[in-house]
């Protein structure tokens, strides 16, 4: 009834390979980028761009970044939040010996910088899998904190071991530092997430990504079939890695402006990646979102209600976080683990013939 | 002898002794992972829990106090009473069991001929939300836990040692009580899982689940069994660590620590665990006492990563575990 595809005819292949194949698919699409470029940002206030959006807009580059490694080619990986650390003091760096270059500039370079990290740490996934891989990147986790913390050139000397971000601006609206109006970090942050999801899009359903899939569905068939397992990790790790720098760097220079290694990309950070990819859905963009915005809107939700409307204490609330959040991913395994996106699919089967029964 | 030797020498014997905590550690996981073939990450955070349960119990504190008092306006605290070590560890042992049984008819019943991997994320999510469980039921302050272990220099082997080199060593009692009820408990637990009955259908529901089952063996009953033994473990180890360093939040971090320990030993073999985690207890202090004050110190915190991460590279299966085949 609301969402039906009659008299929708695909003419050409090229039409039926559309990301969004049925027409009331790419028109909600169009207005949700509508509403995001052109009615968000008038509205938007400090309170709203700092909890909700800007945190969303960046975890989802990561959740996006995460779910090419581990959804798409599948290798689990928890060294998120290492690598988040890596595209935050390269954007660092960067920003610093060069501070005529645009910051756009730079936080493309920390993402590639990044991506060169995790193809070297990506490098024991050629020989080992599974949970083996995945405490093989808890080494970079670890390492890559532990580098940051103890190299003074990293963090340029600076007394406190923390970086801060200088101001910058793109086309003389400044988007990092402390003067940093609240749309202007939306806006940065939105566009570099439209630009990594339509990349990331266009990746995984080429050649590329189905080389990666047949090398998640089982790695020795895959080599059989032709897909070099050299390459196709690699190549994952390295993508991944590009996106999840990407997130690292905005979400030190625009979102917090200044960061402590340990506590900002600690390894909670790799955790929380993790789940927002499995309650999102692993293998879909789309999930990445879902669970981005699920995971970044909770806490806020709970603390509203829990603290704001019952008057508990806030560590409590954050314990019942805890237990919630858990409790989350096991029943999202057990019942959907396919995560958000199927849910999101099944709606959309029932929707097409809904109120009708056949 | 010279000093730096001398220092060498007293840095490995505490490494050892670090590693046998370690070892602890990664017993339980190789139990669970020998029965059901799960990589259960939860069991440094049930190492945590059992600490703080028996804390709990011993200090007589009323379960989610904060949250009672939080919905209800109470203001209640304590029961008032205090209870002995030994019923106290009892008590929780009880309460490790009760867990295990939710574990495996809530979680894991539903999971069965899931991926490896799907399951390892299952317990990390278990592992949340006991984290937050522990801290909603006994609060999440920095507790000390007594049950009446010695600690601080054991004066023999200092007089003894400087009586041979001029130059005592630094030995914890609690590091040599945690060596001996490991030794017990790799004893114990080898006795058991090749004499008693139980232990024998356990070894042959690791073998082959279908085969098992097709004699009689219950799978629920010795996978409640495994998560039991594993809890208490568990028990064993939150017992030696709280006591050593307060029960806290870090307690859960030591499961991060006992991956490395099993990459090297080897995910399938008891005495891998052990080897590893002395191996990971030496070779992370001498490298701290030798290359650390060269790169700032803290080497600590990765160490153990970056060498099983070198290791796997040219030994994937670890030490002892068993040649991984794979066929399409």
């Amino acid at each position: 009834m609301f969402y039906r595809e009659a008299g929708d005819f695909n003419t050409s292949y090229k039409q039926d390979n559309q990301t969004f194949p049925i027409k009331f698919d790419r028109w909600r699409y169009y207005a949700v980028l509508a509403v995001a470029f052109g009615v968000v940002p008038f509205f938007i206030n400090d309170y709203w761009a700092n909890a909700v959006f800007v945190p969303f807009l960046i975890y989802t580059i990561a959740a996006i970044g995460l779910n090419i490694l581990t959804g798409y080619c599948g290798q689990l990986s928890l060294g998120t939040g290492g690598f988040m650390a890596v595209g935050a003091y390269a954007v660092y760096k960067l920003m610093t010996a060069f501070p005529d270059v645009s910051i756009v500039i730079h936080v493309i370079l920390a993402g590639g910088i990044t991506a060169a990290v995790g193809v070297l740490f990506g490098l024991p996934s050629l020989r080992i899998k599974g949970f083996y891989l995945a405490v093989a990147t808890l080494a970079a986790q670890f390492f890559l904190v532990w580098l940051f913390n103890r190299v003074p050139w990293f963090y340029n000397y600076s007394a406190s071991g923390q970086i801060s971000a200088p101001e910058r601006t793109v086309v003389g609206v400044a988007v990092t530092g402390a003067n940093t109006e609240a749309w202007a970090k939306y806006m940065i942050s939105l566009v570099f997430v439209v630009a990594c999801a339509w990349l990331a899009r266009n990746l995984t359903r080429g050649t590329i990504g189905r080389k990666w899939m047949a090398i998640r569905d089982m790695d020795i068939a895959a080599e059989i079939i032709g897909v070099n397992p050299l390459t196709a990790k690699l190549s994952a790790f390295a993508v991944s890695s590009f996106f999840v720098g990407i997130s690292g760097a905005l979400f030190f220079s625009v979102y917090l402006g200044a960061v402590e290694v340990g506590e900002a990309f600690g390894i909670q950070k790799s955790f929380l990646v993790l789940f927002m990819i499995i309650i999102g859905g692993l293998g879909s963009i789309f999930g990445s979102f879902a669970g981005a915005a699920f995971l970044v809107l909770l806490p806020v939700l709970l603390k509203n209600t829990l603290v704001g409307g019952f008057g508990w204490a806030t560590d409590l609330a954050a314990h019942f976080e805890l237990v919630i959040v858990g409790g989350l991913i096991i029943s999202f395994l057990i019942m959907e683990p396919h995560g958000l996106a199927q849910l999101w699919r099944v709606a959309k089967e029932k929707l097409r013939l809904w109120p009708f029964p056949h | 002898m010279p000093d730096q030797l001398l220092y060498a020498m007293e840095v490995t014997l505490n490494g050892l002794m670090a590693g046998v905590l370690y070892a602890l550690v990664a017993l339980g996981f190789v139990l669970i992972f020998k029965a059901s073939g799960i990589f259960n990450y939860a069991q440094g955070v049930m190492a945590l829990f059992a600490a703080l349960t028996l804390v709990g119990i011993m200090e007589g504190q009323v379960p989610f106090a904060n949250l009672i008092n939080a919905i209800f306006g109470t203001e209640i605290h304590t029961f008032g009473w205090q209870v002995p070590a030994v019923l106290a560890i009892v008590l929780t042992l009880l309460v490790m069991i009760l867990l295990a049984w939710c574990v495996q008819k809530f979680v894991m019943r539903h999971l069965v001929n899931q991926e490896p991997i799907i399951l390892f994320m299952a317990t990390i999510g278990l592992a949340y939300f006991l984290e937050g469980l522990g801290d909603l039921m006994w609060g999440s302050d920095i507790k000390k836990l007594d049950v009446g272990l010695p600690q601080g220099l054991n004066a023999t082997i200092d007089d003894l040692t400087y009586g041979w080199f001029g130059y005592g060593f630094f030995i914890d009692n609690l590091d040599i009580i945690a060596t001996v009820v490991a030794a017990v408990l790799v004893i114990g637990l080898t006795v058991f899982s090749q004499y008693s009955k139980q232990g024998r259908a356990l070894r042959a529901v690791a073998d082959d689940h279908q085969a098992a089952l097709s004699v009689g063996i219950s799978l629920n009953y010795i996978w409640v069994l495994v998560w039991s033994i594993a809890g208490f473990v568990a028990l064993v180890a939150g017992i030696m660590w709280g006591t050593k360093s307060g029960v806290q939040f870090s307690l859960s971090l030591i499961a991060l620590k006992a991956l490395p320990v099993l990459m090297l030993g080897g995910f399938t073999s008891i005495p891998g665990a052990i080897v590893g985690g002395l191996i990971i207890g030496v070779g992370e202090k001498l490298f701290e006492f030798l290359i650390g004050p060269m790169v700032g110190g803290a080497t600590e915190n990765w160490f153990a990563y970056v060498l099983a991460l070198l290791f796997l590279v040219f030994r994937p299966q670890g030490l002892f575990g068993e040649k991984i085949i794979e066929r399409v």
